[in-house]
């Protein structure tokens, strides 16, 4: 295994490959033996009952959860750990945060900084990270994604002050500030009122059009139906069914993808 | 504004339903009446004068001529700035020493996280006074601070009497005291603040001291400040105990000093607690004033909950065209 663990990126290299990837808690084993990849580009929605390992797999994969077996890497690199020669090494937090500014995430629950009004919620990373921007560059920069959210006129409300379809689609600026080659988004509509849902989709469909390497923990199944390239189901830890979302969805091969289809279809 | 319906005036209501623009009469309820908190007001009002003419009139050891002879005598004023200095500094160190315990304490590192145990294990576990008169034996108990190597002739040699005054003493003795109590204070302040907080500022790439310094700690401040404010009045009150060390400038101390010349042990008690009392009231509005700073962006009226313009507006960005209807608000 430790031929095919090289560093170099490369345009063949998948954005996102898991092999056999183990997560337990304890006894509890939440993810037994995923394996998948993600290409450049592709939109991959992950969809199964909660509870499933879905949101788990995800948090993996910015090594929010660190995974107990297989081999996880994101861009060809490892996610967590170091490969030197047959040895793994753990990942000293600096450069487990490094690896994580390359992955945007965007949480069920906004998780918006509630003391910074929208604008600086988008500021923070790049200013703390990038240094040698100028503070006024910083905030054009910050303005422009806001306005790629549709919110540059609510740039300086507090998170309080916003709706919560807003609040996720500033939370998405947030995560898009820092550049990622990846995004990651964990039930992002689920928190809203039914409502709010239309206008946070509009503004992943817009970043999938874009070119966005996009993995999407949804129960949303008309977004995965339009924007997936591929959708995966997950049951019990384990991926039961993948390939083409409109396959799956009108022609589910599993009977658990059937049983689960047919209550949120 | 000016072209808004014209509201109906009170007295002048039409029946409810007959105009479609016309809002619902106003209920125009009598009001509660709450007789007996005018009787218990009145009672309290009438205890308190009497209570005031029989200090003024019958109780000659108050002795008012000597209040104000001395409530503004140098020595009293004097003794109020050290009273003041004592609290400030002391606090000062206490609040950041209890932070960085605090987060010692909530530090995956474990030897970190014993050491502050232990640190807070000693400085709760004894009385304040105890250690008061310990750091004023300190010169007794190590004559010199010798700095080199164990066993050799120290490089540097001072005597501890010559770099610590009984002031900075008392500082060090309030403060490291206090530093216990503000760790607890401080730790339950950042374990209140939300754990998706953390996350999000970890996900975005921020590594532990940033999330703590930008993202952690500004949202505990809400939580810490109101029980410090507690803190620093009681501290206030504790720099009485600083006779312990012994530092004799401070207010008590001072107070008593005169009133055991004068014999009149009470004018100079009320003198003391007079500028207590106008401290501690001082030190009320700076609380007022922080908590209003650390409150921004909680206290904050959520705007209607309903899908805005903005909606709209991402598919006009689909276009390419910035939302023009509106007037920008990008600016500052």
């Amino acid at each position: 295994m430790s031929a095919a663990e090289t560093t170099m990126a490369n345009a063949q290299t998948p954005m996102v490959k898991a092999e056999a990837v183990s997560k337990s808690y304890g006894s509890n084993l939440v993810l037994r033996s995923i394996s998948l990849e993600v290409k450049r580009g592709e939109v991959l929605c992950l969809v199964g009952p909660s509870g499933s390992g879905k949101s788990t797999f995800l948090r993996c994969i910015n090594h929010l959860e660190t995974v107990s077996a297989g081999r996880l890497s994101v861009d060809g690199e490892l996610v967590g750990y170091r490969q030197h020669g047959d040895k793994i090494y753990e990942l000293h937090p600096k450069d487990a945060a490094k690896q994580r500014r390359d992955i945007g995430m965007v949480f069920q629950r906004f998780n918006l900084f509630p003391h910074m009004t929208a604008v600086e919620n988008v500021m923070l990373a790049p200013t703390l990270l990038k240094k040698g921007m100028s503070k006024a560059k910083l905030k054009a920069r910050a303005l422009e994604l806001l306005a790629r959210v549709g919110l540059a006129e609510r740039s300086d409300y507090y998170p309080a002050q916003l709706s919560g379809g807003q609040q996720q689609r500033v939370a998405i600026a947030r995560a898009l500030a820092m550049e990622p080659k990846l995004m990651l988004f964990d039930e992002p509509t689920s928190a809203l009122d039914p409502e709010l849902v239309g206008e946070v989709l509009e503004v992943m469909k817009e970043l999938a059009k874009s070119g966005m390497t996009m993995i999407v923990v949804t129960h949303e199944m008309g977004f995965a139906r339009e924007v997936a390239d591929t959708l995966v189901f997950m049951d019990g830890g384990v991926v039961v069914e993948s390939g083409d979302p409109r396959e799956v969805l009108s022609n589910p091969q599993h009977q658990r993808t059937r049983a689960f289809l047919s209550k949120v279809l | 504004m000016s072209d808004m319906q014209s509201r109906p005036a009170g007295t002048e209501t039409p029946p409810a339903g007959t105009g479609n623009d016309t809002p619902p009469e106003a209920i125009k309820a009598i009001k509660l009446r709450h007789p007996w908190r005018m009787v218990l007001a009145v009672v309290l009002v009438v205890l308190a004068v009497l209570f005031i003419v029989d200090a003024a009139v019958n109780r000659p050891v108050y002795n008012w001529d000597e209040v104000g002879k001395y409530l503004f005598d140098t020595r009293v004023v004097e003794a109020a700035g050290y009273t003041l200095q004592l609290t400030v500094y002391s606090m000062v160190i206490a609040i950041i020493l209890g932070i960085v315990l605090a987060v010692m304490r909530l530090s995956p590192n474990p030897v970190v996280k014993s050491v502050a145990w232990v640190y807070l294990w000693l400085f709760r576990g004894t009385p304040v006074y105890v250690q008061l008169v310990f750091w004023g034996l300190i010169g007794v108990i190590y004559k010199s601070i010798d700095i080199g190597i164990p066993g050799n002739e120290p490089w540097i040699s001072i005597v501890t009497s010559d770099l610590l005054s009984y002031f900075a003493l008392a500082i060090i003795g309030l403060a490291l005291n206090e530093a216990a109590y503000m760790a607890e204070i401080v730790r339950a302040g950042l374990l209140a603040v939300d754990r998706g907080q953390e996350e999000a500022a970890t996900a975005l790439g921020l590594g532990w001291w940033h999330t703590m310094s930008r993202v952690i700690l500004p949202q505990a401040m809400r939580v810490i400040i109101p029980p410090t404010g507690n803190e620093v009045i009681s501290m206030l009150k504790t720099t009485s105990l600083v006779i312990a060390v012994p530092f004799t400038l401070e207010l008590f101390t001072r107070t008593t000093d005169i009133a055991a010349k004068t014999y009149q042990p009470v004018p100079m008690l009320i003198v003391a607690s007079i500028w207590y009392l106008a401290i501690t009231s001082i030190l009320m509005v700076g609380q007022y004033y922080l908590e209003k700073h650390y409150a921004k962006g909680i206290d904050q009226r959520p705007a209607p909950q309903k899908p805005t313009v903005e909606t709209k507006a991402v598919a006009a960005v689909e276009a390419e065209m910035p939302p023009s209807d509106h007037h920008s608000g990008g600016g500052a």
